[in-house]
């Protein structure tokens, strides 16, 4: 697409072209597309002089940098000890019922993506949450569903 | 060695807006006598490692070359960890002063603040207050400018080479070290990565002077530290304390009257159980701590907790080397087998072997201190894993 080739040029003028230029254009594209998909890739590339092995490589190696489709909004919900021992497996049945979703995957209309993640730093307010760059913390299940409900109104 | 007692101090979130007078000051001072204060502060890095914090100014001043950086790392990943965020967002401008101290000193013109992608909120006021401050540098005549970069969710680009290849757009594989990065770091310039508590506490130092910073914590951990508190407490949160205190004190401030065991450091440091808090120092003569404390009371099975932290850690190796990516597998499996009775309770003698060949064997801390959290809570709560 003539589009995504302008896209990673612009990002590309704006970053620089050089090796360290990589990774701002990685994560400018995830915060637009929330993905980078192989002709994203294979135009970072052209535009880096690095062959596209070497972006997928980079890429591949970050948890944040998606590089299969997900939705619009990526939850990730955190599963390390403290949000686990207050109750992180009550929130996370509770975004499963009302995404009608499993943990891992993405909504029909591709609007959410369902995951874990580790710490988030947020232990004494867990269990918490990100929907993409915002935080939310001491969740109770009404209040996750509360806050799906209003995501998916957007 | 004596143990302080506990003690709630309040440096690091005082009002930041000072600071540049703080910098006024430090400017006009020479960099080896700001180098020789540090040192004599016993000041030493607060993201785990512990290196003296006025040494590796020293080494990088020192080091050859024009062109060298300064990385704040705000990665903050450690399980448990949550004091930096809170720095980031309380006090930004003692951070970035901190920073252009650092810069003044060992002669660098470019700095960064390598954010983790989980605090990606914080950027927009971060920003306009590095811009702010970007301008208050250049009205005092300092050549130096900072910027943000952003981690993207791997734990192990807390490791200050894995940060730099990060920074450089490669996977985050940590290096061998030598060389370290105080020779040759980001673009393979000398580069002082420390942490966000520890430029701050540059801040406090060249504003108090070493003398009194001294007269806090004990012969081998000078100053005061901040501890995130989590887990079964009476109260959690992020607290400033005086270091070198003993854990039994900490417990009885922080505890819920039940605790069992505290997890200091974080996954990757000791897990202490009731019977040794009296005679555990919070501090480098003792156990250290990056700020990670997890309490943990009688109700909590320490199987899950160390299965929860083997997970973390599997998921989180970088996998370049065979015995961090292979031993965190066989150390999960080897649990859960004892657990489901397939292997004799005799088998964890088998995997704590392994996990110390793991602490010799690795290449980065990551595999390094699997063994720490491993080691000890098997130890102290076998009966635990196994029934
Ligand atoms: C796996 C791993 C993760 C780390 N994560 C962090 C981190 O998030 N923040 C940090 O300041 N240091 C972290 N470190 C320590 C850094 O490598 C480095 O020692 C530190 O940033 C130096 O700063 P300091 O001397 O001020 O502590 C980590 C080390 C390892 C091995
Ligand atoms: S110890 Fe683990 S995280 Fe560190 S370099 Fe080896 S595989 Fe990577």
């Amino acid at each position: 697409m003539a589009n995504t080739e302008m896209f990673i040029r612009d990002l590309a003028d704006k970053h620089g072209r050089r090796r360290e230029s990589l990774m701002p254009i990685l994560q400018e594209v995830i915060d637009a597309r929330r993905y980078v998909d192989d002709e994203v890739m294979v135009n970072i590339a052209k535009e880096l002089d690095l062959s596209a092995a070497e972006v997928y490589g980079t890429a591949s190696f970050y948890s944040f940098i998606e590089t299969e489709e997900v939705g619009h909004y990526v939850i990730r919900i955190c599963k390390t000890i403290v949000c686990d021992m207050k109750g992180k497996d009550a929130i996370i049945e509770a975004i499963e019922n009302t995404l009608k979703i499993k943990l891992g995957q993405t909504t029909p209309d591709k609007k959410f993506t369902f995951k874990t993640t580790n710490c988030l730093g947020w232990c004494h307010k867990g269990p918490a949450m990100l929907i993409n760059d915002d935080v939310y913390s001491e969740l109770t299940p009404e209040k996750a569903i509360e806050i799906i409900e209003s995501y998916m109104h957007k | 060695m004596e143990a302080t007692k506990l003690r709630r101090v309040d440096f690091v979130f005082r009002p930041d807006n000072t600071s540049i007078d703080v910098l006024r000051k430090t400017l006009k001072r020479d960099a080896d006598d700001i180098i020789l204060e540090l040192i004599d502060s016993g000041l030493k890095g607060r993201g785990g490692a512990g290196f003296l914090t006025g040494l590796k100014w020293k080494l990088a001043k020192e080091a050859a070359g024009d062109i060298k950086y300064v990385i704040c790392n705000a990665d903050e990943g450690e399980p448990g960890t949550f004091k930096d965020r809170e720095i980031l967002d309380r006090v930004p401008r003692r951070v970035l002063t901190g920073m252009a101290i650092c810069a003044h000193t060992i002669g660098a013109k470019e700095g960064f603040i390598y954010l983790r992608a989980e605090y990606k909120f914080l950027a927009h006021k971060l920003k306009a207050v590095m811009a702010e401050m970007n301008e208050e540098f250049k009205k005092l005549g300092l050549d130096f400018s900072v910027s943000l970069r952003y981690g993207s969710g791997a734990y192990v680009c807390g490791e200050e080479t894995a940060l730099i290849d990060s920074m450089e757009g490669r996977r985050g594989e940590p290096r061998n070290k030598p060389p370290f990065p105080v020779t040759a770091g980001y673009l393979n310039k000398p580069t002082v990565v420390n942490n966000v508590e520890t430029f701050v506490n540059c801040c406090i130092i060249a504003n108090i002077g070493a003398d009194e910073y001294k007269k806090f914590g004990t012969d081998n951990s000078r100053g005061f530290k901040l501890f995130s508190v989590s887990g079964d407490c009476s109260k959690e949160g992020v607290f400033e304390l005086e270091l070198g205190m003993t854990l039994a004190d900490f417990v009885e401030e922080f505890g819920d009257g039940d605790t069992k065991a505290v997890q200091v450091g974080g996954a990757s440091g000791f897990c202490v159980p009731r019977k040794k808090f009296k005679d555990t120092i919070i501090g480098f003569e003792g156990i250290p701590t990056g700020g990670s404390m997890k309490i943990f009371n009688s109700t909590r099975s320490m199987y899950n907790v160390l299965h929860n932290y083997l997970e973390f850690f599997e998921e989180e190796s970088c996998g370049q080397c065979t015995p961090c990516r292979v031993g965190c597998q066989q150390l999960i499996k080897g649990i859960e087998a004892v657990k489901r009775k397939e292997k004799p309770a005799g088998y964890l003698d088998e995997l704590v072997k392994l996990a110390k060949v793991m602490k010799v064997a690795s290449k980065c801390g990551l595999g390094q201190s699997v063994g720490n959290a491993f080691v000890s809570i098997v130890e102290n709560f076998r009966e635990e894993i196994v029934y």
